[in-house]
């Protein structure tokens, strides 16, 4: 039996990072994510780790980056200004492979929007926001326990890819306060990058002939090796030519599409006999669920697909769900994003119906409720 | 003997990117000698750069080395040196690189007082990008975005560092490179952040299109215009126009070292859980 304590998700999310082995945070301050810094600024201190709070997003993000080529877990906590801030170098570190955890708690836009309301409305940015094809791990936990383990759960894809995981989550989940269990150590399965067993001499840091995701030397540790964020060879130098760019821009876009079943994680809720499902993540997912539960009662036949892996997106399964049902209802707080990604994966074969929702309050069930009927 | 560049110089890296009569290889050498007579083990230094010109020395070099996004290279910098506080990190950068876009980092950095070594290659311009007014371009210069003339004030880069906090500051000149060794290893035997700004020529962007012939007039005007900090001290006000001061300008020791703090607290918060306990 692990430790029972009553957190709020950004406080269960520094716990999460914390089981994962996270020994570094370099943050900047912004609601509604500071209390993932501020969680991090006690403990961390205390377990030897190192707490930055830099001057601006930009250099949080940098420094993160830099605390993990020097072989620490690293993690940053942010939200949308903020997330806007660090793509440039969320870039830097897709292409440079160098594994970190950013955290963006959500809320509304664009611009300063509604800092202390929650939104859906970065789902989008948290796969394109970088400028250039990349890959990216999103995971978008609704539940404090949920946002523990998908904390665990991001460092480790991190780790094993090679790649900045983002974990996308909203105010509400963020400052809401439940139940949950801490783990004892060793219950969480907790991966660590793959390191060279080569001599510094023959070490190649982006050689791609023993898989996609190459083993990776901390800085310090007798590797001597360049990195840089042009497009570069297998030794890491500077290459301006055809067709290396072009193949490694592939393999680093394969060693996350190509591993989805490893990656991709969802939930289903009453889907077997469903008529009707739901699409939702998040708090609008939390909705959801009361929906389906008063719809059931109903007699109406409801279910929710609630993915936790956003991106890679949960094609398959979707485009299975549509060929099954007559439609499929997103709500999310937005004015419609990933509804898209469900349209394109359900390829006309059954219906697709959005609630969009952009004024700082949740997606209630009822709302739910009522578009289910409307649809049936 | 001559001094074996090579046990630092990564096989087959050359030739640089440089230009011709570019002074950033003399600065490169004076980098080398100078982490030499430091006896600084190569597995214990990282080098970090951003974007530019000067930012491209560190892949020449058989160090840990880090290319990284344009002005940010003192928060990837930060970075490594709280994961590793009893390593090196030297931090490659240009005038528009370290102030302009990365103007905010540069005084924060300076602000901590972390044990990093900043050295400033200012050569008055955006070279890389085809000569284009940074924040040091002197008044009334040309650039290809200042075609009638610079009316940007600049900077005065170790006034700016000062007063940031820093608390070592230097200048030297690709034309004192001598002198430019010396003032790189004071500035890595200083605890704390040191700045050294490295005083550079751009002929192809900036020389030609501001009345230096050649290569050779921009290294003279080097000459002609820095003095010792000492000698420049002397100078009676009215004979200080069109000279500046290099060296050491201001140093202050004994100021609290970011990562020794930090790392202060984490054993001062471990001796009181061992008294608890």
């Amino acid at each position: 039996m692990g430790k029972i304590k009553l957190l709020q998700g950004n406080e269960a999310c520094a716990e999460g990072a914390l089981y994962a082995g996270c020994n570094f945070f370099g943050g900047y301050p912004i609601t509604p994510s500071t209390e993932v810094a501020e969680y991090m600024a006690r403990r961390l201190p205390q377990v030897g780790g190192a707490f930055l709070q830099m001057e601006d997003e930009i250099a949080a993000m940098a420094s993160v980056i830099g605390g993990s080529l020097a072989g620490c877990k690293a993690l940053t906590a942010t939200s949308g200004p903020g997330f806007s801030l660090k793509q440039e170098n969320m870039g830097f570190a897709m292409l440079t492979e160098i594994p970190c955890v950013i955290v963006n708690v959500m809320r509304g836009g664009p611009s300063t929007g509604v800092p202390t309301g929650p939104g859906q409305s970065d789902i989008m940015q948290c796969k394109w926001g970088t400028h250039g094809d990349h890959p990216v791990i999103c995971l978008t936990p609704a539940y404090v326990q949920e946002i523990f383990s998908e904390t665990v759960r991001a460092f480790n894809l991190s780790e094993k890819y090679r790649t900045p995981v983002i974990i996308a989550f909203d105010e509400i989940v963020g400052h809401m306060r439940e139940r949950i269990e801490i783990p004892d150590p060793g219950v969480l399965p907790i991966v660590n990058r793959t390191k060279p067993t080569c001599p510094p001499s023959g070490y190649l840091p982006y050689d791609d002939t023993k898989g996609d995701v190459p083993p990776m030397a901390n800085f310090f540790e007798g590797y001597r090796y360049h990195v840089t964020g042009l497009n570069h060879g297998t030794d890491g130098f500077p290459v301006n030519a055809s067709p290396r760019i072009h193949t490694d821009e592939l393999r680093l876009i394969r060693k996350v599409e190509a591993n989805k079943a490893d990656i991709v994680k969802f939930e289903e809720t009453l889907m077997g006999d469903a008529e009707v499902a739901i699409f939702a993540y998040g708090v609008s997912g939390r909705s959801a669920k009361t929906a389906v539960e008063a719809a059931r009662k109903e007699g109406i036949k409801v279910g929710l697909f609630r993915p936790l892996t956003m991106w890679p997106f949960p094609e398959e399964q979707v485009a299975a769900i549509a060929s099954r049902v007559k439609a499929i209802v997103v709500p999310e707080l937005s004015l419609g994003q990933i509804i898209f990604e469900v349209e394109r994966c359900a390829r006309g074969r059954c219906k697709v119906e959005g609630i969009f929702r952009v004024d700082g309050d949740p997606i209630n069930p009822a709302q739910i409720l009522a578009k289910v009927k409307e649809v049936k | 003997m001559a001094f074996d560049y090579d046990q630092y110089i990564r096989g087959g890296k050359l030739p640089h990117i440089w230009c011709p009569g570019c002074t950033y290889g003399i600065v490169f050498k004076s980098l080398l000698r100078a982490v030499d007579t430091m006896k600084i083990a190569k597995d214990d230094v990282a080098l970090v750069s951003g974007i530019g010109c000067a930012s491209r020395l560190p892949g020449y070099v058989d160090f840990n080395t880090l290319h990284t996004t344009h002005g940010r290279a003192l928060g990837f910098a930060t970075g490594i040196k709280m994961a590793k506080p009893d390593k090196r990190v030297i931090v490659v950068s240009g005038d528009g690189d370290a102030t302009a876009i990365g103007g905010n980092h540069f005084i924060h950095a300076c602000r901590r007082n972390i044990d990093i070594t900043v050295l400033v290659f200012n050569n008055y311009i955006y070279g890389m990008t085809g000569g284009q007014y940074s924040p040091t371009t002197p008044s009334g210069h040309l650039a290809t975005t200042m075609p009638y003339g610079n009316i940007d004030p600049s900077f005065n880069i170790p006034d700016l560092a000062k007063g940031a906090g820093a608390s070592f500051v230097a200048r030297g000149t690709a034309y004192h490179a001598a002198g430019l060794d010396r003032l790189i290893i004071e500035a890595m035997q200083h605890k704390g952040l040191s700045v050294v700004e490295i005083i550079n020529a751009c002929p192809t962007t900036h020389g030609r299109r501001n009345k230096f012939k050649s290569p050779t007039d921009m290294l003279l005007w080097m000459k002609d215009t820095f003095i010792t900090a000492v000698a420049f001290d002397k100078l009676p006000p009215e004979k200080t126009a069109g000279k500046l001061p290099m060296g050491v300008l201001y140093k202050k020791e004994g100021l609290p070292e970011y990562c020794e703090t930090y790392y202060g607290l984490v054993e001062r918060l471990k001796k009181q859980r061992e008294g608890r306990a």
